[in-house]
C-alpha cells in the first residue's frame, strides 16, 4: 500500500492546527501544573527544613538575616519543599518561571527592619 | 578482500539524540563489527543515596530517566517498600498501574515518532508527536508534571484521580485509538516504511536469550517474558497477555510496541472500572534495614533496582539495571553485517535510552 497516510493528511489539511501561535496564544496551565515556588515570606520562621529537604540544594535560608533564596535553574519544581514546609508559606505555582539565560537567585526577606539595639528582646 | 575502515557513530548523531558511542568497522558498506562506548553522561546517581534520605531519593530516582520516569519511581518504592514490609494500599497501587502504562503510551508514542524520523518520513513523526501530546496533556491534568510524574511516594502516591477526570481521560483514550490506529497502520502496512524494516536486523531467538535482552526487543524475537506478569502494582488482577512476535526483525519489534500501546490502553480501561475507594497512602515510620531485588517493566524493557539498607536513613547502596544497559549486547550483535546505511535505524530500534543506561 502507497496512500496510507492519505487519509489523516487530508483530515489535516482541514482541521485547525495542532499547534499554538506562541507567544500570541499562550497555553493556559491545568490546576495541578508544577511551575514555580512562590513564598509567602511573612510567614515563613527560617526554619531550614525545606532547603534540607530539596533534592537539588536550589533552596538557602539564612536565618541571621532572615533571607530566603532560591536558585530558580537549580530548582526542578519537584513540589517536595511544599510538601515539608510546616508554615505552609510555600506554594506552587502553575505558570513556569521566564526562560532565563543566566542563573538567577531569587531572595526574600523580611520587610521588617530588625531592631539592633542591644536590649530589644522581639527578633 | 576489500580494505577494512573504522567509522565513528556519535555520540553527537543527528538520528540520535543519545550519547552513546559505537566505532563501526566496515568493509564496503557492510559493517562487520560494532564496538560501543558508553560513559559520556554519568551523573553518579547510584553514589547519591547515601547523601539523601532514602525518603527524599525518590524524586532523584524519578529523574534517572524523563521518560520512564513513572516507572522508575515506582520500582525504587516497591524495592523500599518491600524492605520495610509496607502493605500499600489498593487504590495506590491502582494508580501507579494507570500513571505507569500511560507512560508507556506516551513513550512508545514517542519511539514510533522518533523512528518515523530516523527514516525521513516527517509527516508521520509530527503525527506520532501530536497524538503523544494528548497523553501528556493526561499526565500534567493528573500529576503536574508532563513527562516527570512525581506522583509516587515511599507508602503510597501523593496525587489521587477523581472519578469524573478518570472518566474523562478513559473516553479520550478510547477516542484516540481510532487515530493512532490510522497512524500506527501506516508503520505496518506501507510499503516504503516496510523496505525499511522488514527482514533488517534480525534478532534471533536464541541470541535473545542468551545476550539477556528486554523488553520489547526480546519479545520480537519470540521470547514471552513480561515483568508485568509477576503481578506488581494491580497487574495481578488485570487481564493482559504479553504480546510476542516471532520474526526479530526491525518490523516486528515496531509491531510489538505499536501492538502495546493499546494493550495499555485497555489495561488502563480496565484499572479504571476496578479502581478501588480507600486512602492512597500510609504512614512511614522507622527505617529499612535489609535488602531487595524489585524488577519491573518499563517501556523499554525489565528493569532491576538492588537497593541494601542498614537501618540508617541512608541507604548503603541501591543498584540500577536499566533495560537499554541489558540491550546493548543485543545491538552490537544486530549491528553485524548490516548496511552502514541502516545502522541508524537498527540503533533506534532496541528504544535506546542512554541517560538512563548511565545514571
Ligand atoms: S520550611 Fe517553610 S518555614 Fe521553614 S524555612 Fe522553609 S519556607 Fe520557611
Ligand atoms: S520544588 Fe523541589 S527542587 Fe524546587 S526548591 Fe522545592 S524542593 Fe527544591
Amino acid at each position: 500500500m502507497i496512500f496510507s497516510m492519505s487519509k489523516t493528511v487530508l483530515s489535516s489539511l482541514f482541521s485547525k492546527p495542532s499547534t499554538r501561535l506562541y507567544p500570541i496564544t499562550q497555553r493556559v496551565p491545568f490546576k495541578n501544573t508544577r511551575g514555580k515556588i512562590e513564598i509567602d515570606i511573612a510567614a515563613c520562621t527560617f526554619c531550614g527544613l525545606c532547603s534540607k529537604k530539596c533534592p537539588t540544594s536550589a533552596i538557602t535560608v539564612t536565618r541571621a538575616d532572615k533571607k530566603w533564596e532560591i536558585n530558580r535553574l537549580q530548582c526542578l519544581a519537584c513540589d517536595y519543599c511544599v510538601l515539608v514546609c510546616p508554615k505552609k508559606c510555600l506554594t506552587m505555582e502553575n505558570a513556569y518561571t521566564t526562560p532565563a539565560v543566566a542563573t538567577s537567585k531569587d531572595s526574600f526577606k523580611v520587610a521588617r527592619v530588625p531592631d539592633n539595639t542591644a536590649d530589644s528582646k522581639d527578633s | 578482500m576489500s580494505k577494512r575502515t573504522i567509522i565513528p557513530f556519535g555520540p553527537q548523531h543527528p538520528v540520535l539524540p543519545e550519547p552513546i558511542h559505537l566505532d563501526l568497522v566496515v568493509e564496503d558498506e557492510k559493517v562487520i563489527e560494532a564496538i560501543p562506548s558508553i560513559g559520556f553522561i554519568h551523573r553518579g546517581l547510584e553514589k547519591l543515596v547515601e547523601k539523601k534520605d532514602f525518603i527524599d531519593y525518590v524524586y532523584v530516582a524519578e529523574r534517572i530517566c524523563g521518560i520512564c520516569s513513572a516507572i522508575h519511581g515506582q520500582t525504587y518504592c516497591q524495592a523500599v517498600e518491600e524492605v520495610m514490609n509496607i502493605a500499600v494500599p489498593e487504590r495506590a497501587l491502582y494508580l501507579r498501574t494507570i500513571w505507569g502504562e500511560l507512560s508507556r503510551v506516551h513513550s512508545h508514542l514517542l519511539w514510533l515518532g522518533l523512528m518515523a524520523d530516523g527514516f525521513g518520513f516527517e509527516a508521520l513523526f509530527m503525527h506520532c508527536w501530536r497524538l503523544r501530546e494528548t497523553v501528556l496533556d493526561m499526565i500534567e491534568e493528573t500529576t503536574g508534571g508532563r513527562v516527570i510524574f512525581g506522583s509516587c511516594k515511599v507508602g503510597g502516591v501523593r496525587k489521587d484521580i477523581d472519578k469524573p477526570t478518570l472518566e474523562r481521560i478513559v473516553a479520550k483514550l478510547n477516542g484516540m485509538e481510532k487515530e493512532i490506529k490510522e497512524v500506527t497502520d501506516v508503520f505496518i502496512v506501507d510499503r516504503s516504511v516496510k523496505h525499511r524494516t522488514v527482514g533488517v536486523g534480525v534478532l534471533s531467538k536464541q541470541d535473545a536469550y542468551e545476550l539477556g535482552a528486554v523488553g520489547p526487543t526480546m519479545r520480537a524475537s519470540g521470547i514471552n517474558q513480561d515483568m508485568r506478569k509477576l503481578g506488581y502494582a494491580a497487574y495481578k488482577q488485570l487481564k493482559f497477555e504479553p504480546i510476542v512476535e516471532t520474526a526479530g526483525d526491525s518490523y516486528s519489534r515496531c509491531v510489538v510496541r505499536i501492538k502495546e500501546i493499546f494493550q495499555s490502553i485497555d489495561l488502563i480501561r480496565q484499572a479504571a472500572v476496578q479502581l478501588p475507594e480507600g486512602p492512597i497512602d500510609v504512614k512511614v515510620t522507622g527505617t529499612p534495614s535489609g535488602e531487595f531485588f524489585a524488577r519491573t517493566e518499563q517501556p523499554r524493557g525489565e528493569v532491576i533496582y538492588y537497593l541494601k539498607a542498614n537501618g540508617t536513613r541512608f541507604l548503603q547502596r541501591l543498584r540500577v539495571r536499566t533495560p537499554t544497559f541489558a540491550n546493548i549486547p543485543a545491538l552490537v550483535k544486530l549491528l553485524q553485517g548490516c548496511e552502514l546505511a541502516d545502522v541508524p535505524i537498527l540503533a533506534l530500534t532496541i528504544d535506546p535510552c542512554i541517560s538512563c543506561t548511565e545514571r
